[in-house]
Formats: C-alpha cells, sequence, structure tokens
C-alpha cells in the first residue's frame, strides 16, 4: 500500500465516511498489524481521545486519601532527587514522585499531558505548520508543595538551569539546541532552529521534569551542588517529601493541594532502597511485606516459582530495549592508519553477504525465549519493534542449519581438514564478545553450538559489564570499540521516538579514534539509503510518512544481516495483587504515580 | 608511656599516607565512570558525559587528582559524592549509629557466647559439654554469613512467616511496640553475624584457657586451698585474656568488612552496604573515604590492643 493510498484513508476516517473499525480491518488485509493501524489514527490526530492517552486505564479511586501507605522496593538506592542530576533510573524514578513534567509517555507511545493544560497538535494551533515551534498551555493553579504559584517562569527556568554547562545537567542533551520563549504567565513556545517532527523532547517525560524556579534562581551556576533543594525536593506532584535518607529510603506524604481531583489515593509512600532482585521478588510475590519491586531483573522460572504463591503477580511493560548481535563491519584484526576496526576497513568474512545471511540462520530466537528469557525476552525479528506504529512487518525469523549449510557451500566456503569453512585465506572464525551476564553466556553457548554445525568456528569472550560498557578510552575490551568479529549487548531507547534510537546506524555517527569510540555507529556501517532516509525522518512532519522511513531503515539494517535482533527486552516489574498501577515502557515507573491505587 | 604512645601515632601517619596512595592508584586505575548509566542511554549526548565527566575533575591526571583530594582532605574536606552530590562525612555519619547498633550488638552477642562456652568448655576439657560445644563451633565458623542469612530467611520470613527480612529505618510505633519491632528487624542480622563471630571465638577463649589451665600458679593455687571459681576467675581468665584481647581488637575492623555482605542481604543501610554501592556506581570519593576509615581503624585497633596488653600483663612494658 503507497503512503498516498493510507493518507486518503485516514482523510476518510477523520472526515467520518469510514469507520475506524473498518480502516483497521482495511489495514490488517494489508499486512498492518491493529495496533499500528490504531496509532497511526492516533498520530495523525483522527483519533478522539485527546485529553487522555489511550495507553493510560482509567482512574478507579474514589477519593483523595484514606488509601493508606504504599511501600516499594528497589533494589538500587537513590542517592539523589534533582532530575537534571540524576544519572541512573533509581535517581530519576525517585525525583518523579515529587517532580513532573508538562506531559509523559503512556503505554503506547502517546502523550499525556500532566503539568500541560493539553498536548499541542496541529489541530489546536500548538505545533507550528512547519515544525520550527510548539507553545504548551499550562495547567492553571498548580501550587508547589510550599504554596508558591507554578507558572511559565518556572518552565523558562528549567530551560536555562539545564542548558548551563557550569550547572553540568545530565538533562543539557535536550535543552542547549532549543530557545524557550514565555509567551505570557500560562504559555510557553520552544522554539527549534529546524524543522523537528520529534517536538515532543525537552520538558517531557523522564527530561523533562519542572524543579521550582524560586529554591533553585540562587543556585544556578556552579554552586549548584549545594542547593539544599538536591535532596529536599518541593515539587507539584502528588506526594510531598517526608525524610530522604539517600542511599536507603524516601518517604513521601499526601499533597493536599495536589491539582488533579480524587488524588492520590494513598495516604503516604515510601521506596525502600538497596539488596538484590531476586529477595525484592520475594519480598512482594511471596510474602507480599512490599507492594511493589522494580526492575526484576531474574530469572523468568524463579519468577514463576514465587507467583505460585499467589500473593503477587509479575507486570511485563513492552518498550524499545532490543538484545542483539552485531557482525562487525570493519576488520578488527588489522590496522588501518594504525587503528583497528577502522571504518574504512572492511571485515574479511562479513563482507560477503552469503556469511551474514548463514550467521542469521543460525540462532535459534525461539529456543533463546523458551530456555532463557521466558516473559522478559520474546524474540523479534526487527531492531525497531515500539511503538507499534514503527514496528516492521516485513522481517523474518528463520532457523535453519540447513540452509546455513546450503547457502555457505554456494558462495563457495569450503570445510577444510578441522571443519572450518574458509575460503581464499579467509576462515570463518570468529571471536564472539559479550559482558558477563549469565543469560547473554548462555546465548553465546547456543549460537556456538549451532555455528559449529555449519562450519563456522565461534571464540566465545566475554568481559565484565563495567569495563565493556565504559567510555574508558584506554580500553580495548569496551563495546564502543568493538575490536571483535561478533558482539552482543541490549541497546535501549528511552523515547518513545525513534530518532534517536536509529542514528546508531548513520554513517556520521560511526565510533572511531578521533571521536573518542563515542560515535554512536558502533558496527562501522554506511549505506547510503540509510544515511538519506534518515535526514528525510529528521525533517518529516507527516507522521504516517516518518513512520514509513523509519520502517525502512530497519528494513535496511536488519536486512543486511549485519545487525540481528535476538529478543526485545521489555521491563519486568513485580506487585501484590491489589495493587493497580500505570505503567509505561516509555516513561518511568512512576510517571503516574498520581493514578496508583488499591483495589479492596 | 606518653612517649610511646606518641612514637606509635607518628608511626601511623606514614602508613595512613601510605594507603591512601595505593588506595587511590587503585581506584584510579579500576574501569568504568559514575556516568556509565548514561552511555548506554541515546538520549544523552557522548559531550554531555564527558563535561560531566570534567566538570567532577576526572579527566586530570591521577597525581593533579591525588593531591586536590589530599589537601582538601587535610582541611577537613572529604569531598563530595559523585552521584549523590552531598559531601561524603554526611553520607558517612548517617550511617554510622545503624551500623554501631547492628554491630556493636553482634559483637556483644559473639563476646557472651565465645566467653562463658569456652571458660567452661576448657575446665572439663573433653567432656560432653566440650564435645557439643566444640562441633556447634565448627560448623558456626564454617558457615560464611552470606549462607547462613539466606538459610535464616528462607526459615523465619518465608516458611514461618515470622520475622521481616527488609530492615525498616522508619519504624511508624512508639513504646514498647517500637522496640518489639526493632528486636524483631534487628535479630537476624545480629545473629548472622554474632553466631559466626562467637563461634570463632569460642574456639580461641578455650584453647587460651587451657594453655594457662596447665601452668604451675593455677596448681599453686588450688594447693593453697582456693575455691575453684576464684581460681579460674582471678588465675585463669585474666592471664588468658591477652592473646583473646588481642584478637578481638584487631578483628573489629574485619567485622565491619564482614558486615558489608549481610547488610547486603539484610538491607541494613550501614556503612558496609554504602561502600558496596558505591563501588558498584563507581563513586570514588565514597569508596576512598570508607575504605580510608577502615585502614584508620585497623591502625586504631592495633594500638588499642598493644596498649591493652599492658594493662592485663603489667610486665609488659613500653619503650
Amino acid at each position: 500500500m503507497q503512503e498516498n493510498d493510507l493518507l486518503g484513508l485516514i482523510g476518510r476516517v477523520r472526515n467520518g465516511s469510514m469507520s475506524r473499525r473498518a480502516f483497521v480491518r482495511r489495514m490488517a488485509a494489508v499486512g498492518l498489524t491493529a495496533p499500528m493501524a490504531t496509532q497511526l489514527l492516533a498520530m495523525t490526530g483522527a483519533a478522539n481521545a485527546q485529553s487522555t492517552a489511550a495507553g493510560v486505564p482509567a482512574y478507579g479511586g474514589t477519593r483523595r486519601g484514606g488509601g493508606g501507605h504504599l511501600k516499594i522496593l528497589y533494589w538500587q538506592a537513590s542517592t539523589l532527587l534533582n532530575p537534571h542530576f540524576a544519572a541512573g533510573t533509581t535517581n530519576q524514578d525517585a525525583s518523579r514522585v515529587f517532580y513532573e513534567p508538562l506531559a509523559g509517555w503512556s503505554a503506547d507511545g502517546t502523550l499525556q499531558p500532566i503539568l500541560a493544560a493539553e498536548i499541542p497538535s496541529i489541530e489546536n494551533g500548538g505545533l507550528a505548520q512547519d515544525g520550527r515551534s510548539v507553545t504548551w498551555k499550562l495547567k492553571r493553579g498548580v501550587k508547589w508543595h510550599d504554596g508558591q504559584d507554578f507558572s511559565a517562569d518556572d518552565v523558562v527556568f528549567n530551560w536555562e538551569y539545564a542548558r548551563n554547562p557550569q550547572v553540568a545537567t545530565v538533562t543539557s542533551g535536550s535543552y542547549r539546541d532549543v530557545n524557550v520563549v514565555k509567551v505570557d504567565d500560562f504559555t510557553v513556545r520552544v522554539e527549534f532552529p529546524a524543522p523537528t517532527p520529534f517536538w515532543a523532547d525537552a520538558f517531557v517525560g523522564q527530561i523533562g521534569m519542572i524543579i521550582p524556579r524560586h529554591l533553585f534562581r540562587d543556585f544556578a551556576g556552579a554552586n549548584s551542588r549545594d542547593a539544599p533543594t538536591n535532596i529536599r525536593p518541593v515539587g507539584t506532584s502528588a506526594y510531598r517529601l517526608q525524610s530522604f535518607a539517600p542511599g536507603d529510603l524516601l518517604r513521601a506524604e499526601l499533597n493536599p493541594n495536589y491539582h488533579m481531583n480524587n488524588r492520590p489515593f494513598f495516604d503516604s509512600m515510601e521506596i525502600k532502597g538497596g539488596g538484590d532482585a531476586a529477595s525484592a521478588a520475594r519480598a512482594v510475590l511471596q510474602t507480599a511485606d512490599f507492594d511493589y519491586a522494580w526492575n526484576l531483573q531474574v530469572e523468568d522460572a524463579i519468577l514463576q516459582r514465587l507467583e505460585t504463591a499467589g500473593r503477587g503477580r509479575v507486570n511485563v511493560i513492552d518498550g524499545g530495549n532490543v538484545e542483539f548481535v552485531q557482525l562487525n563491519a570493519a576488520d578488527p584484526n588489522r590496522e588501518v592508519e594504525g587503528e583497528r576496526a577502522h571504518p574504512n576497513s572492511r571485515h574479511p568474512a562479513f563482507q560477503d553477504p552469503a556469511v551474514r545471511q548463514a550467521m542469521a540462520l543460525l540462532i535459534d530466537r525461539q529456543a533463546l525465549t523458551q530456555h532463557i528469557y521466558g516473559r522478559g525476552g520474546p524474540s523479534t525479528p526487527n531492531f525497531l519493534n515500539n511503538p507499534p506504529r514503527f514496528r516492521s512487518p516485513n522481517m523474518r525469523m528463520e532457523f535453519s542449519v540447513e540452509r546455513a549449510n546450503q547457502i555457505l557451500d554456494q558462495a563457495g566456503w569450503v570445510r577444510g581438514s578441522d571443519g572450518i569453512r574458509a575460503k581464499g585465506g579467509v576462515r570463518l572464525r570468529f571471536v564472539y564478545q559479550t559482558s558477563v551476564n549469565s543469560p547473554r553466556q548462555r546465548t553465546q553457548a547456543i549460537y556456538k553450538q549451532a555455528a559449529q554445525r555449519a562450519g563456522i568456528d565461534l571464540e566465545l569472550k566475554s568481559v565484565v559489564a563495567s569495563v565493556f560498557f565504559s567510555s574508558d578510552v584506554a580500553n580495548p575490551d569496551t563495546y564502543t570499540k568493538f575490536w571483535a568479529d561478533i558482539q552482543m549487548y541490549t541497546t535501549t531507547m528511552p523515547q518513545a521516538d525513534p530518532q534517536r534510537f536509529m542514528n546508531q546506524y548513520v554513517s556520521w555517527e560511526m565510533a572511531q579514534r578521533s571521536n573518542s569510540w563515542q560515535g554512536r555507529n558502533i558496527l562501522r556501517w554506511k549505506n547510503d539509503e540509510y544515511d538519506v532516509a534518515f535526514r528525510a525522518a529528521e525533517a518529516e512532519l507527516d507522521p504516517v510518512k516518518r513512520a514509513a522511513l523509519f520502517i525502512r531503515m530497519n528494513d535496511l539494517i536488519v536486512g543486511s544481516n549485519h545487525v540481528i535482533p535476538l529478543v526485545m527486552r521489555p521491563t519486568v516489574s513485580g506487585s501484590v495483587n491489589n495493587l493497580r498501577h500505570v505503567l509505561s515502557g516509555w516513561d518511568q515507573t512512576m510517571w503516574m504515580i498520581q493514578d496508583w491505587w488499591r483495589q479492596t | 608511656m606518653t612517649q610511646y604512645l606518641i612514637r606509635r601515632l607518628l608511626i601511623a601517619i606514614p602508613s595512613i599516607f601510605g594507603i591512601s596512595i595505593v588506595l587511590f592508584v587503585v581506584l584510579a586505575l579500576a574501569p568504568g565512570d559514575p556516568f556509565e548509566e548514561l552511555a548506554t542511554n541515546p538520549a544523552v549526548p557522548p559531550d554531555v558525559r564527558a563535561a560531566l565527566r570534567q566538570s567532577l575533575g576526572l579527566d586530570d591526571p591521577v597525581h593533579v587528582r591525588y593531591i586536590a583530594w589530599l589537601t582538601s582532605m587535610l582541611r577537613g574536606d572529604w569531598g563530595y559524592s559523585f552521584v549523590s552530590r552531598i559531601p561524603v562525612d554526611q553520607l558517612i555519619v548517617q550511617r554510622i549509629p545503624t551500623t554501631l547498633y547492628v554491630i556493636g550488638l553482634s559483637q556483644l552477642v559473639a563476646l557472651a557466647i565465645a566467653l562463658p562456652v569456652g571458660v567452661y568448655a576448657a575446665t572439663r576439657p573433653y567432656s560432653i559439654f566440650d564435645q557439643i560445644a566444640n562441633t556447634l563451633a565448627f560448623i558456626g565458623f564454617s558457615l560464611p554469613t552470606f549462607f547462613t542469612g539466606l538459610l535464616l530467611i528462607l526459615l523465619f520470613s518465608i516458611y514461618l512467616d515470622w520475622l521481616p527480612f527488609v530492615y525498616r529505618t522508619n519504624i511508624e510505633a512508639t513504646g514498647w511496640r517500637w522496640w518489639w519491632e526493632q528486636f524483631r528487624q534487628s535479630i537476624m542480622p545480629i545473629m548472622v553475624l554474632g553466631l559466626f563471630q562467637g563461634a570463632a571465638w569460642t574456639r580461641f577463649v578455650r584453647s587460651a584457657v587451657l594453655d594457662v589451665i596447665r601452668l604451675d600458679h593455677v596448681t599453686t593455687a588450688r594447693s593453697k586451698g582456693l575455691p575453684e571459681g576464684k581460681i579460674t576467675m582471678r588465675h585463669v581468665v585474666r592471664n588468658a585474656m591477652i592473646p583473646v584481647v588481642t584478637l578481638v581488637a584487631l578483628q573489629m575492623p574485619a567485622v565491619f568488612g564482614g558486615a558489608i555482605v549481610t547488610e547486603q542481604i539484610f538491607r541494613v543501610p550501614g556503612i558496609g552496604s554504602l561502600l558496596i554501592s558505591a563501588i558498584l556506581a563507581n563513586d570514588t570519593p565514597v569508596i576512598m573515604a570508607v575504605t580510608f576509615v577502615f585502614a584508620c581503624l585497623v591502625i586504631f585497633f592495633n594500638l588499642l590492643a598493644d596498649i591493652l596488653y599492658g594493662w592485663l600483663d603489667p610486665r609488659i612494658s613500653y619503650r
């Protein structure tokens, strides 16, 4: 189906001459999934729900307070409560208990207004036609926990604060290139230097939490870390601070002046930190000492056993994180201009598409899901999996040792006396590296076995995670250097928009010595069509055309077999049976903490 | 005596200095930085991370960083934690009460077991009591604390559901209820540490007492017709305590180390768990401060043991 046909159909839904259901059916007939179709409608403004994102369930609490105490367990403890300094998930989540952004990302990758009165769109005039600015209307009557009024000045202050190099915030990347203007007390305009389809970055989600101007104004320079409010937050949220012991315990109580009706449900809450994931799972699923446990990186078999106690359940929330294998495009074993894996070099074996195709056929993804990852890792043929509107229907997963052998035979790779194939002096013997992590070592073993049956020898190498994922320029074993033939890790997608995610394969992002291996294209793969598609997507304002571009990019990189996606990595958490929460793979755990309640 | 003390303290200065250099260099050579989590986050451009590293001075050469650390340390400034951006001494001070409470009580438990059991077993060697005490002591110090900790959790928290296994610093109760809750949650970590330590010390006390009980002055005391209880307390135990005091004093800092694992298992927010989380987060100033405190403790307790000798045995003189 062509884009024009698609746009025509969406237009018919919008003006009412076609029902939404009929649209979804038509889409299904041409191979688009139902979630993808509904999302296309939502993104083009044809869906009716605008006040609430489709991915947010209805709130079941009927009045403010009276819900007792909520106990949350994190196996990493929060140490700091300033969202602009929060380097890790735990600190960002803990900050979110007190601070709120203008909008958050719901489970299906659509926006939910929080401090904004509405989500900007072309229809309501919030989005400029040329994509160069977005105007946020702020909610009126919102008060900080200390009674001061929240206004546009606070929003503008956050922009100044975050982009100031002296403050050294972790969020500066989202604020330094935009310009923020106060239109009136309850309206701010974010201006972009170029047409920007992904406009919901600054002031949105984990990057967008707003801190109060009147308390941080005097600490907006080199003295930023002296601010007492860095560990004693005053926000706008449903819960206000009671006490905080860094690295241990965070306590909060109901905010009686919260700006949303009937919220929050609980009178008080706490986040206890520390320990390990397995015992955190136990404390919720088996003994129900706690109500919610974050990020249960525990074998699924263990979780299932704990669930049999009948006290709690495991939540699996889809996101974009994907565990995948990279086949090096550059040659890691030869120095070009004194640099290993130089972008100009070609990998002697992987430059043959037949070898790459064989490698893709040799990993049994179903087995990975069944025997290793369980619910924590559904197998996938795509690199870009979520939100569903960006998921390609064109890729297939196949595991077939026979076909791999066939392809290699045809391509002229002949088995030697030791059973390893070779051609023109190049032997199919590869170093396969990953971080030390039990599921990864088991995956390596499965891959090695299958490869052996096809005459490919994989030498397994595992590097301690703190080394593998470090940016240490002097260390040869980091994943960004990729001085091996094959490597495997999980790449994360913290936003519901794939632009930052898909820049991992553009030619100008190559990791190399000149940029201290900080480029995002670790694979050193170069493809002109990909580059063009990415540039087009950066400026494409039509959400449908843009989705098509990202799908094309996914098909290009996965189709090249330089990237072999294995399993998606949804976030897994545990909660007691009667806890009703709103979780999202595109925002933080606490993104809708005001909507959490308990069913009795 | 005073002269001796001054000399020992002067000797301690270069050793503390040397320790700090070794610690700092080892930490500087270790891979990773506090912003590791940002590395895999595509929303954070690499140069933001580089700027953050620079703002914390992580890109300076090791000797420059060491001198900066040392000079501020000499001025009494322990530095800022990289991850929580609050002064390190505040972090440590927050943790000390819990650590002292849990570790201190466990040491008391250990002594309360080791002294009577060890002495009684030694006065009746190879009796049934001695055999049982020996066997239990062997079992006790053969089982590592992380294992007994998990075992106790499984038994008392999971199967019997009597005791909580997550240590909480905010018990919302007053009066006797507070004490009861506090008792319930700290009994397992205290017992795990106390029994382990107690088992080892029991063996030690027993052999120390056995050594002394055979000596001539004890036989003399007996032939004088002194009551057995008085002989044991006055003539045996006091003499046998010299090696025991050394052991207890020297093990004090090691106990802080042993508590790291136990604190992690029971989520006790003490110094040990602070160290663990700092190591995992590559929070150099905190690791440096905590290990430095441990090093100072070792030196201090060594000195303390030497001074206690003189009190227990007047024949030892300090020169």
